[in-house]
């Protein structure tokens, strides 16, 4: 180091570049964080609308113009919320539905996912194309027949009905199955030198492994359930099977200007568990995506 | 069973024995035979593992995909549905009805400016961020990161609900802020001019994360050696990014083209909630059209336009793998 400074015609020229290099170390390209800064705050500003707009005393929110901040902060929406929508029991119903779709989907795609990864059978391509093909359908194709179906297995208006048609989605099929092709091997085939069954090395070797998929799987599958929205719309047929999200919407379809507090209340309590379980699982769900785009 | 197959049919077991002439063909049988007990229990444990899924898939999936497709050829009505065998085939007349209804074509026009729109927007908004996060940013990328992927995860009812709000003429944020630049700003959703661009705007807003995630990481999977080769063979930062990055980037921009443009295609809960396809069809999109035939009880008309809507999406993914796929 000492001999590089010393040399009398590079000394102000690296002092300059040593001290970029460090900002670009520290800081990547410092200009860039205003303009990224200034399109976060778009990305997040609906969200702050929304939290202060929940907080906002029936004055402010008819006012025009509107106000940012609520002038005398109140939970009056909330409490009105629970005592005259019946949120509670959305909110349990939205729990149950989405923890039974996620196990569902955990366990079955697993499954199949191993099947088609490393067993060996006749008929495992046409599956694979089978189930893949079906990623591409539209979600009103299946609509129609389905709902006739799950009527016709007078499920309308119980909770099965919510949650048996989204027990097993081809998507969770191809996460596992990218990601259980990455696995090894030479461990399957050591514990089948060891004598192991085939059912045994799926339940005490491959699953264990398959941790951060199973994580990310679960995590999609509960964002989804939690938001899924035309079906509980349509299969509900009473206010006790109504999820969240079908509340919010028959309570904001066709109501007028003066409840948009408390609609934005509910936004609010239906977005917040699907937030916190993102802001704590945000790693393991972001690499969980990442891997089934680049593979 | 067994005697059956080798007298009548070239069953399974026969092939080998029908072509004993080559040494290969011996050879390959020989290991065939050795391995199949393995094989055997093998293909066993995977019927069983795959055995509950292929269950509900064909139930749910399956069954209910073939019954729409008869159901699109049939004039069912909807007191019939229940035993589904008591319809009668009018082969095409429900697509020909579809494409007679003006409101169909409306329908179809609205989702194709849609996705010819919203999704380029939406691919280049994600790359841009996610460009600008890999090179640019070091401290807070984290907080960058959630920020952009926010609106990914949360509820369309819920998010839909809060622009309208952000959206209403007088007292919504956004005409409040258009004001302070002294824009006098239109009313949004009941315009005609607006409804639909207010929509892609906020699916390019929704759905931007989702691409930058993905893009993201096949920046930081980009080889900091090939970059380093490019600027000493004096590429510029433009031609580093398109001669050496965006190469890389194809197969991960493949994929989220097809899948974002899947989504698109369906474009539904935005109007659904929003605007209900007003004002006067300017919303409407092909899905919700299909929904309200259904909402009428004219599930024969609904599962045609699911069909249409279908060929559309195998059209558009085929094009996109044919414009992005590697051509090397």
């Amino acid at each position: 180091m000492s001999t590089l400074t010393t040399l009398p015609t590079a000394q102000p020229g690296t002092d300059r570049v040593l001290k970029r290099r460090r900002i670009r170390q520290t800081w990547g390209r410092p200009w860039l964080y205003l303009p990224l800064a200034g399109a976060l705050l778009l990305m997040i500003a609906p969200f702050l609308w929304m939290l202060s707009g929940s907080f906002k005393p029936e004055a402010d929110i008819r006012s025009v113009p509107p106000v940012l901040l609520p002038t005398a902060p109140t939970t009056a929406n909330y409490g009105e919320l629970f005592s005259t929508l019946d949120f509670t029991s959305m909110f349990a119903n939205s729990v149950i539905v989405a923890l039974a779709v996620t196990a569902g989907n955990l366990i079955f795609c697993s499954m199949l996912g191993y099947a088609l990864a490393k067993l060996e059978f006749r008929g495992q391509r046409a599956v694979f194309l089978l189930v893949m093909g079906t990623l591409m359908i539209p979600g009103l194709v299946t609509f129609v027949p389905l709902y006739v179906l799950v009527s016709n297995m007078q499920l309308t208006g119980s909770m099965l009905g919510l949650i048996l048609p989204f027990l097993a989605g081809p998507f969770g099929v191809f996460l596992m199955r990218q990601f259980i092709s990455t696995l090894p091997d030479e461990l399957i085939d050591a514990a089948r030198v060891d004598g192991c069954r085939e059912l045994v090395i799926f339940a005490k070797i491959i699953l264990p492994l398959t941790k951060p998929a199973l994580a990310t799987l679960g995590i999609i599958t509960f964002l989804g359930s939690w938001n899924n929205f035309l079906w509980p719309l349509v299969v509900a047929q009473n206010e006790s099977q109504y999820t969240l999200p079908v509340g919010l919407a028959l309570a904001s379809s066709g109501q007028s200007f003066t409840r948009f507090g408390i609609l934005l209340a509910g936004a609010v309590v239906v977005l917040l568990p699907v937030m916190i379980v993102f802001l704590l699982f945000q790693r393991q769900f972001i690499a969980g995506i990442a891997t089934t785009g680049l593979k | 069973m067994t005697s059956m197959s080798t007298n009548t049919l070239p069953g399974r077991g026969d092939t080998g024995k029908q072509h004993t002439g080559g040494p290969e063909r011996t050879a390959d049988r020989r290991r065939l035979t050795f391995r199949s007990p393995a094989r055997g229990r093998q293909a066993r444990a995977a019927w069983l593992l795959a055995g509950p899924f292929l269950a509900l898939f064909a139930a749910f999936m399956l069954l209910p995909v073939v019954w729409s497709l008869l159901m699109s050829l049939t004039d069912t009505q909807s007191a019939d549905l229940r035993t589904p065998l008591n319809v009668s085939f009018v082969g095409f007349d429900n697509y020909v009805r579809l494409f007679q209804d003006d409101q169909f074509f409306t329908a179809l026009r609205n989702t194709a400016v849609f996705v010819l729109v919203a999704l380029p927007l939406t691919l280049a908004a994600g790359l841009a961020a996610a460009v600008a996060l890999d090179r640019g940013i070091r401290r807070f990328r984290a907080v960058f990161r959630v920020g952009f992927y926010l609106p990914v995860i949360t509820s369309i009812v819920a998010v839909a609900v809060v622009w309208k709000t952000l959206l209403e003429p007088r007292a919504g944020l956004v005409n409040l802020v258009l004001g302070w630049f002294g824009i006098d700003g239109p009313a949004w959703l009941a315009d005609t001019r607006f409804a639909l661009p207010v929509m892609i705007l906020m699916a390019v807003w929704r759905n931007l994360g989702t691409v930058m995630i993905i893009m993201l990481a096949g920046l930081q999977s980009v080889p900091q050696s090939l970059m380093e080769a490019a600027e000493l063979d004096g590429a510029g930062p433009w031609q580093r990014f398109w001669r050496v990055t965006f190469p890389l980037l194809r197969p991960a921009l493949l994929l989220t083209a097809v899948t974002t443009g899947i989504g698109y295609l369906q474009f539904f809960d935005e109007p659904f909630v929003m605007t209900d396809g007003g004002p006067l069809d300017s919303t409407l999109s092909a899905t919700l059209y299909a929904y309200k035939q259904f909402g009428n009880g004219n599930y024969e008309m609904a599962s045609a336009a699911s069909y249409v809507i279908f060929v559309l999406i195998v059209a558009l993914t085929v094009l996109q793998f044919r414009v992005l796929r590697d051509k090397d």
